[in-house]
């Protein structure tokens, strides 16, 4: 399941708390960054190496927004809707997305290659609209900004 | 005036420009003094917490016991999820040292070995620069095991996020830490008593900590004449919305709003009309047109129109805005991010949500505007966390505010709906 060198990775995380269990956050994180999502089977490993319930590393991976609990597209289109982008004309990024790739929020499509999701506050809002694709930020998008935006994607 | 945070000079958050314009010589004075103090001179400075709660400091610090034979824990505050905040960015992009060396100096001050900075998941790139910067840091011998030669040492270690705005309340970014689901903790025990792992802990947020060298290199009575007497100091003003230049400012504390959005923001986009500001982050009351004048960026001005400076993210609201729409959306963030401990948000923030987005569909009742005000009432107060309160207070506020706009809609649908049933010759069905 992991790799000899996650393992390492592993190790050394768990050397930064007194406690093993609180390496969840930091060791999904690092499952995720290979897979793109979180198995039930990574949960399962997880909690063998950090010797936690199984229930506990499900509960723990389901309460934060981050991690996937199913696969996602190549590219994730994360379109911040809170106040400052929704002034800022975040319904229209949104309505574009929809328009060009033919999906809704929640979506996948059917190349796997875009899902686009709705996000809370991302903290870019004195640069609204903004759309996080994967970990990086596209700040002050227009709609020619995002057209050329997708289609270096595509 | 001259900026102390977001320095003008170039480079500024590499470690050697740092040093050669007085970098980290608030910490070799600090080491020389002792931790009392460092603590007092804090105290004498008027440094409230920036987080949104407004906590003096040096009081919260003082709290730390003394002659505990327990770990000791700082944690720092990075989590950055009230909308309309984005200033701890600026820091962990121009200016990392500063913060470093803040709180190495809170770490000394209250005996902390371990640092935890909580940063959100989401802020991976300034996570990398934050890292960096702390690399650096030890590099220079400035963190970890005796540092600058002293028989003081601290670990500064970065944890990361994963996408809950509730872990930005100081309980439940603890549990976070561990490990665990973002659920808020019942207080007493506080965290200087029973915080991370039951052990004494303090929580600070990003930018209060980056004020601290100001104040140990330039003392506490000069902090303390800066800006608003009730809230001293250096502000970063986060500006979004419809203005000409949003941004982060860097300006003392008490700033005239009028003059932060026409002067310092540049006014309203496409010369239209003020409508409304929301002064601290979405979770402070709103604030009308008509109330803006004369109002300051300090607790006493704001307290006037019963909002708050919070974290001192303002959002501006041209004349054009649809309030109903925008407390619809505002309601949705709530509920959706409530953590579900507790009935009163997790249930209140979703019939306030399906109220105000029935509203805004044309559905409304004329009833729904009392039965809001309601819900937000036994709401406040009634929770483990002040997340209860933050939902409460921006629907509660935008309802009584804006009344006549919730009515202009609920209206409007009884009038569409006279008008058709007007226009069948009879009934097709009857509504049950």
């Amino acid at each position: 399941m992991f790799t000899e060198q996650e393992l390492a990775a592993i190790e050394a995380i768990m050397s930064k708390y007194p406690d093993p269990k609180a390496a969840l956050l930091p060791v999904l994180w690092l499952a995720q960054a290979k897979r793109g999502w979180i198995s039930e089977e990574v949960m399962r490993e997880v909690a063998k190496i950090l010797g936690l319930p199984p229930s506990d590393v499900l509960g723990v991976t389901t309460f934060y927004t981050m991690y996937n609990k199913k696969p996602v597209g190549k590219y994730h289109l994360q379109v911040c809707t809170n106040i400052s982008c929704q002034l800022m004309g975040a319904e229209t990024v949104v309505g574009r997305i929809r328009e060009k790739l033919k999906i809704g929020p929640g979506e996948t499509t059917p190349d796997g290659k875009f899902t686009l999701s709705e996000v809370e506050c991302l903290g870019s809002c004195g640069t609204a609209p903004v759309m996080q694709v994967n970990d990086d930020y596209h700040e002050a998008l227009t709609p020619a900004k995002l057209d050329s935006l997708l289609e270096s994607l595509a | 005036m001259e900026r102390l945070i977001l320095r003008d000079i170039p480079n500024f958050h590499r470690i050697d420009v740092y040093e050669v314009n007085g970098g980290y010589a608030a910490l070799r004075k600090a080491l020389a003094m002792s931790p009392a103090e460092v603590i007092n001179v804090v105290k004498k400075s008027g440094l409230r917490g920036r987080g949104g709660a407004a906590f003096p400091t040096g009081l919260k610090w003082s709290f730390m016991p003394k002659d505990s034979s327990k770990p000791k824990y700082l944690v720092v505050n990075g989590d950055e999820g009230e909308p309309g905040t984005f200033k701890d960015r600026m820091i962990f992009e121009k200016n990392p040292h500063q913060l470093i060396e803040g709180t190495l100096i809170a770490a000394y001050a209250m005996g902390a070995q371990t640092v935890y900075i909580y940063i959100r998941g989401e802020y991976l790139k300034w996570i990398n620069l934050l890292q960096t910067a702390i690399d650096d840091a030890y590099a220079r011998g400035y963190a970890g095991r005796s540092i600058l030669g002293s028989n003081f040492g601290t670990e500064i270690v970065i944890h990361r996020g994963a996408g809950a705005y509730i872990c930005g309340e100081e309980s439940s970014l603890m549990n976070s830490i561990e490990g665990q689901r973002g659920y808020p903790r019942v207080r007493p025990p506080f965290p200087a008593q029973y915080g991370l792992w039951g052990n004494p802990t303090t929580i600070n947020n990003v930018e209060t900590l980056t004020n601290v060298p100001l104040i140990i290199e330039r003392g506490g009575e000069w902090y303390a004449s800066l800006g608003a007497p009730a809230l001293p100091g250096i502000l970063l003003y986060g500006i979004s919305g419809q203005v000409n230049r949003p941004g982060v400012y860097e300006l003392p504390t008490g700033m005239l709003l009028t003059e932060l959005i026409s002067d310092v923001a540049g006014g309203v986009r496409g010369g239209k009309k003020l409508k409304a500001v929301i002064p601290g982050g979405l979770s402070v009351p709103v604030v009308r047109a008509d109330e803006v004048e004369g109002l300051r960026m300090e607790p006493e001005s704001l307290k006037t129109v019963g909002s708050m400076v919070g974290t001192a993210g303002i959002i501006v609201m041209d004349e054009e805005t649809d309030v109903v729409k925008v407390t619809a959306r505002i309601a949705s963030f709530y509920h959706h991010e409530s953590c579900g401990q507790c009935t009163p948000c997790r249930e209140g923030t979703g019939w306030m949500a399906k109220i105000l987005h029935r509203i805004e569909r044309g559905e409304g009742r004329p009833e729904d505007l009392d039965l809001l005000v309601d819900i937000a009432n036994n709401i406040e107060g009634n929770t483990i966390c002040a997340l209860g309160d933050a939902a409460a207070w921006p629907v509660r506020a935008m309802v009584r505010k804006f009344r006549d706009e919730f009515e202009a809609y609920i209206g409007r649908t009884r009038i569409v709906e006279r008008a058709l049933s007007s226009a069948l010759p009879e009934p097709l069905t009857v509504k049950g």
